[in-house]
């Protein structure tokens, strides 16, 4: 009986929703060897274990940064992608005053160095001994600056790039928002050069190892940093949207853009709200990352833009939720891939799992509940 | 082929329409482009004398002046094809240039044994041509595996799309589990981060090796055009004037020109595929693509014709483009290329196929080796100096007013300050002229003038040209 | 009309690019019947929008179909031309069954629709536009595109002489050189049913065509529409407006949530209580 019934099931799953039983089928073959590479010591259980934080602490970035993008597709209608080098301006500018800070003003090396976040090697963040710990007040101020300033760019882009041709439908403005992408991009190579620095020293940031079942786990205190400055703004995301009449707006306005007009809710405003919210998270999400992740680049931020997009699509375009879950599910799969696939091909298989979520589901996971 | 006759006749009504750029009207698109080529031309050619640049650095600049224009021209058309025609919005053109050249060079690459054990790997030693060939196909291929799941997206989904895939393409090439292996005996492989070495014929001599063929028929000796008449009289006969090198001068020459032979021959083929039947129902895709299935066509198939066109003749760009460069690395790959191509195209003017050839040429003349030749030319003028290394020291003078070393900086850093500039120009023209720099263009998709037939009732069309 | 047959709905007869699209049975009852529909239902996420509807339109006749909003007839209409697959039913045009065909494919038949907000090719001239029309144009073939040009151009001369031969009988062939979205909205809808002619349909389907048209051209409308139905072409309108219908058309049929209400002569369906009931009863 319950066999059959599963049988049934089953049957009906493959000729309703082939995709699905498709992706069913794909993940069993998936776990099972993963089991395999489990009995056989390919893997260890603590590395997995480690692969899965450090998708999740990605999935955090990702979604956190997410929100922005994901608000601004729904509420203005078009694909931005200046925003990857939104995360990337606010990561510069919060990193130009953490340095300066832990960097005394110019007592450990010249406050143009500082500012410049070692250009060219002149100064290391390790020499400065950044982290959350020792350095607290340059972190807090770095990740307040960050947002700020990026607040103001996505504000400023707003006014004199997009504003202009608002009405002029996605796709002029898409393109546009490409122009913009890249003169904010190579303008901060100009001014920061090329090179990658390390902006806290390997290896000296506190952290635990505990021993879990076959091996050891690193949790540091950046992650649990991360995790409180991404959680506690996703929830404040969350209650603004509930609990206050301009998230309502927002909320009506990615719904129908023509109907909210109608309707009086003034838009002007909500689009920068919109702005303002959307940015402050990207900055911080960019100013999160680089401490987390210990290093920065110019085009951080573009190699980030991708797997958001790939995110927000997953989740649903203009649903909040569905960023955050969708950054998740990619920083995952970005991060646990390479148990099954080369390492090169790991950002690939995001990529993957996003154009065939277009093509199958583009409405996304969470469709028709758009930014609730 | 069939003759020219009727596509001459059109293009003589097209011609009729006066043009004007920056104020001056010019009798035809022809001579505008022409006009343009030349005064760029006069303009590199002044800027270089004036400061005395060396005449060998001055023509070596024209060579690769043409080659860029020539080159931009190709690319624009190739996307006004699927962008300007029928809406389809590709940003991974980068990823089938890349195709095309990676497939070519594991074609046409040397053999070499699995027993050597020189890391660098080989390819299937096939000649040239079959390697081109193969090289257009896989692009063309790719795209059309793209283009079954992905046309039926919205643009801008289809743009993500593209863009994936142009990265995952970088990602393939980059990795380091597809770089060597042997196949069939064959040690082949996409090289990794390191690239491959192009190590096959240059396309140039392969080219005129195979245009050899009669004449070493009739003089019994191979290679005849190329050994006696390019190396024999036109290098040797170009030495007198420049001693060093002279080979390497007159094969950018060449080879600017073999360029532009084939851009003459994509304009000629989008063209009539614009103008015609089949670009008539791709610019009605583009307007409304319920419509035109309501018509009566079958639009996906159109569109996937469209795209997998577009995108092999992207492959073509991307062999002839990276071809003669001795080796590639993956990472040349990166999105700024489809950046560059899309900025041409909108100089244009979308849905152009004059335009694109002018938003090309403009684009590559101005944008893209205009600053770099600046640079050039600056630092000649200043005799090389030395610029600050960091943009703080370039600043910092700035408070005493002293902008030298800013200004260095910034001529040091041309290649970076040219991407912002191109960011910029593309905003501008986003916001001020959407339709191309040169404004909206009418070229009208049918293989024959619209007028109304004569022998009929001749008060005729009084409709005037509004362009509005 | 309503013989609850569960058959199974029968693979459409492909017929290819060639010429040949005329009926396969060739019996007196499709000469006279070109288009059936049979126990049509669409439902979308649980709301049934079109319930078991049939009914037929006799070939050379104007025939309206009418009802209120949300009445299913955009839903019919959308499901014989392709745009959706009904659920279940047949519809059947010049005798083969065309269910579920994609709307190229249905075009390709002989049946073509024009749209309720005329829906030109804006960026394209008025003769581009007409010109996109004819089916089975030699230059749609790439390859003929780009190198047989003679014999693609033989075919558009033709061709462009028809257009222009179709904007006179319309009266805006002084238009044939704007662009199409520089037209007022009338003369969009003269550019529209143009353009389907060309298509060389059997029968048209016209969904709102009077929607929005002054006066003076729904007057010009109904004369074309006249005219060419003295040619032999089959119209069947979907329209809002019932007193077009009446006195226009010689049948009437009636939906009413998704079902028809009633069909027959215009006096008939004014006569008959129902439709009263189902016009007045508040659900306009």
């Amino acid at each position: 009986m319950e066999t059959a019934n599963i049988v049934q099931n089953g049957r009906q799953l493959v000729t309703k929703n082939p995709m699905a039983a498709f992706l069913i089928v794909v993940g069993v073959v998936l776990i099972i060897d993963v089991v395999r590479q489990l009995a056989t010591g390919d893997i260890t259980f603590s590395r997995i274990l480690s692969l899965l934080w450090d998708g999740l602490m990605r999935g955090l970035v990702i979604g956190l940064a997410g929100i922005g993008l994901s608000m601004t597709y729904s509420i203005l209608n078009f694909a931005n992608f200046a925003h990857g080098d939104y995360i990337t301006a606010g990561a510069f500018a919060g990193w130009a005053t953490t340095y300066l800070i832990a960097g005394g003003f110019g007592a450990e090396s010249s406050v143009g160095s500082l500012l410049l976040v070692g250009a060219g090697g002149s100064v290391f963040g390790g020499t400065l001994g950044i982290n959350v710990v020792s350095t607290p007040l340059a972190v807090v101020a770095g990740l307040i600056v960050a947002c700020g300033f990026t607040i103001a760019l996505a504000l400023l882009m707003d006014r004199f790039v997009f504003k202009p041709i608002r009405g002029s439908g996605g796709i002029p403005l898409l393109i546009t928002s490409i122009g913009a992408a890249f003169a904010i991009r190579y303008l901060l190579r100009f001014v920061f050069d090329p090179g990658t620095r390390g902006t806290t020293a390997a290896g000296a940031v506190p952290d635990i190892r505990p021993t879990i079942i076959d091996g050891s786990v690193v949790f540091t205190m950046h992650d649990l940093a991360l995790i409180v400055v991404a959680g506690g703004l996703m929830l404040g995301v969350h209650l603004l949207l509930q609990r206050t009449k301009l998230g309502k707006a927002m909320r009506a306005m990615s719904d129908d853009q023509s109907l909210s007009r109608i309707t009086g809710i003034p838009t002007e405003r909500v689009i920068r709200a919109t702005w303002i919210i959307g940015g402050g998270l990207t900055g911080v999400s960019g100013f999160m990352f680089v401490l987390w992740k210990g290093t920065l680049s110019w085009n951080d931020g573009w190699l980030l833009l991708l797997l958001i997009f790939a995110a927000v699509i997953l989740g649903g375009i203009g649903s909040v939720y569905g960023a955050i879950v969708g950054g998740l599910i990619i920083g995952i799969v970005a991060s646990t891939a390479v148990i099954w696939i080369p390492s090169g091909f790991a950002r690939a298989a995001a990529f993957f799992v996003m154009i065939l979520f277009l093509v199958v589901r583009p409405q996304g996971i969470f469709a028709g509940r758009s930014t609730a | 082929m069939t003759d020219t006759e009727p596509d001459d006749e059109y293009a003589q009504r097209d011609d009729e329409e006066e043009v004007s750029f920056f104020g001056i009207t010019f009798p035809n698109d022809g001579t505008m482009l022409l006009v343009l080529l030349l005064a760029t031309y006069a303009l590199y050619l002044i800027a270089g004398a004036v400061i005395g640049f060396p005449v060998r650095g001055l023509v070596n600049q024209l060579g690769q002046l043409t080659f860029w224009i020539a080159l931009f021209a190709m690319s624009a058309l190739a996307l006004n094809l699927q962008w300007g025609y029928t809406g389809l919005f590709n940003i991974g053109i980068v990823g089938f240039m890349a195709t095309g050249v990676y497939v070519t060079a594991i074609i046409s690459k040397p053999v070499y044994g699995t027993g050597t054990s020189a890391a660098q790997v080989g390819g299937l030693g096939l000649p040239l041509s079959v390697g081109i060939l193969g090289g257009v196909l896989a692009a063309g291929l790719l795209g059309f595996l793209a283009a079954l799941p992905a046309l039926r997206l919205r643009a801008d989904y289809l743009a993500i799309v593209t863009i994936a895939l142009s990265e995952i393409v970088r990602f393939a090439l980059l990795s380091n589990t597809l770089s060597e292996g042997t196949v069939g005996g064959y040690t082949l492989g996409l090289g990794g981060g390191n690239g491959l070495i192009l190590d096959f014929t240059d396309p140039l001599e392969a080219l005129i090796r195979a245009l050899s063929l009669p004449f070493d028929l009739v003089t019994g000796q191979e290679g005849f055009l190329w050994t006696e008449i390019y190396i024999g009289i036109i290098v040797n006969g170009i030495s007198v004037f420049t001693p060093g090198n002279p080979k390497s001068v007159v094969d950018t020459f060449a080879y600017a020109a073999v360029l532009l032979l084939v851009l003459g021959g994509f304009y000629v083929l989008l063209r009539r595929t614009g103008n015609s039947p089949f670009g008539r129902v791709l610019k009605a895709i583009r307007e409304d693509e319920d419509v035109t299935n309501a018509l009566g066509k079958n639009t996906n198939q159109f569109k996937i014709k469209s795209f997998v066109v577009g995108c092999a003749l992207m492959g073509l760009i991307g062999i002839l483009w990276f071809g003669t460069q001795g080796s590639v690395t993956p990472n040349t790959f990166r999105p700024r290329i489809t950046f560059y191509i899309w900025i041409a195209l909108i100089i244009g003017g979308a849905g152009s196929n004059t335009g694109s050839v002018m938003g090309g040429a403009i684009f590559a003349a101005f944008l893209f080796q205009g600053p770099r030749y600046a640079k050039n030319v600056i630092e000649t003028v200043l005799g090389e100096p030395s610029a600050p290394s960091s943009f703080s020291q370039a600043v910092a003078p700035i408070l005493s007013a002293d902008i030298v070393p800013f200004f260095l900086y910034t001529v040091d850093n041309m290649r970076q300050l040219q991407l912002v500039l191109m960011g910029v120009v593309l905003i501008v023209l986003m916001h001020r002229r959407p339709d191309g720099l040169l404004g909206h263009r009418k070229e009208i998709a049918s293989s024959v003038p619209l007028d109304r037939p004569t022998g009929n009732k001749s008060l005729a069309s009084d409709g005037g040209e509004t362009d509005e | 009309m309503s013989e609850a047959t569960g058959e199974s709905r029968s693979e459409p007869a492909h017929v290819g690019d060639d010429e040949e699209l005329t009926a396969t049975r060739g019996t007196a009852d499709v000469n006279e019947i070109p288009l059936r529909v049979r126990n049509l239902r669409k439902t979308f996420g649980g709301i049934t929008a079109v319930d078991n509807a049939g009914f037929e339109v006799e070939r050379g006749t104007m025939t309206g179909l009418i009802g209120p909003n949300g009445a299913g007839k955009s839903t019919t209409f959308n499901c014989i031309t392709g745009v959706h697959t009904p659920d279940s039913g047949v519809v059947e045009f010049n005798g083969t069954d065309i269910t579920g065909l994609e709307p190229y494919e249905v075009a390709n038949r002989g049946l073509v629709r024009t749209f309720q907000i005329a829906r030109e090719l804006s960026e394209m001239t008025v003769l581009e536009n007409m010109l996109v029309a004819p089916k089975n144009q030699r230059g749609e073939k790439l390859w003929r595109s780009v190198l047989a040009r003679e014999d693609v151009n033989q075919q558009e001369y033709e061709l462009v002489e028809r257009a222009w031969e179709t904007l006179d009988f319309f009266d805006i062939d002084h238009l044939a050189e704007e662009y199409a979205g520089n037209l007022s909205g009338g003369q969009r809808k003269l550019l529209e049913l143009a353009r389907a002619l060309l298509t060389d349909p059997d029968m048209l389907l016209l969904d709102e065509p009077f929607a929005g048209v002054n006066p003076t051209l729904e007057e010009r409308l109904l004369e074309h529409i006249h005219d060419l139905r003295d040619q032999g072409y089959t119209f069947l309108i979907v329209e809002h407006d019932m007193d077009l219908i009446m006195q226009n058309c010689s049948k009437v049929i009636v939906m009413h949530q998704g079902n028809i209400l009633t069909e027959g002569t215009p006096d008939q369906v004014r006569n008959n209580e129902q439709v009263i009931e189902a016009y007045l009863g508040g659900e306009v």
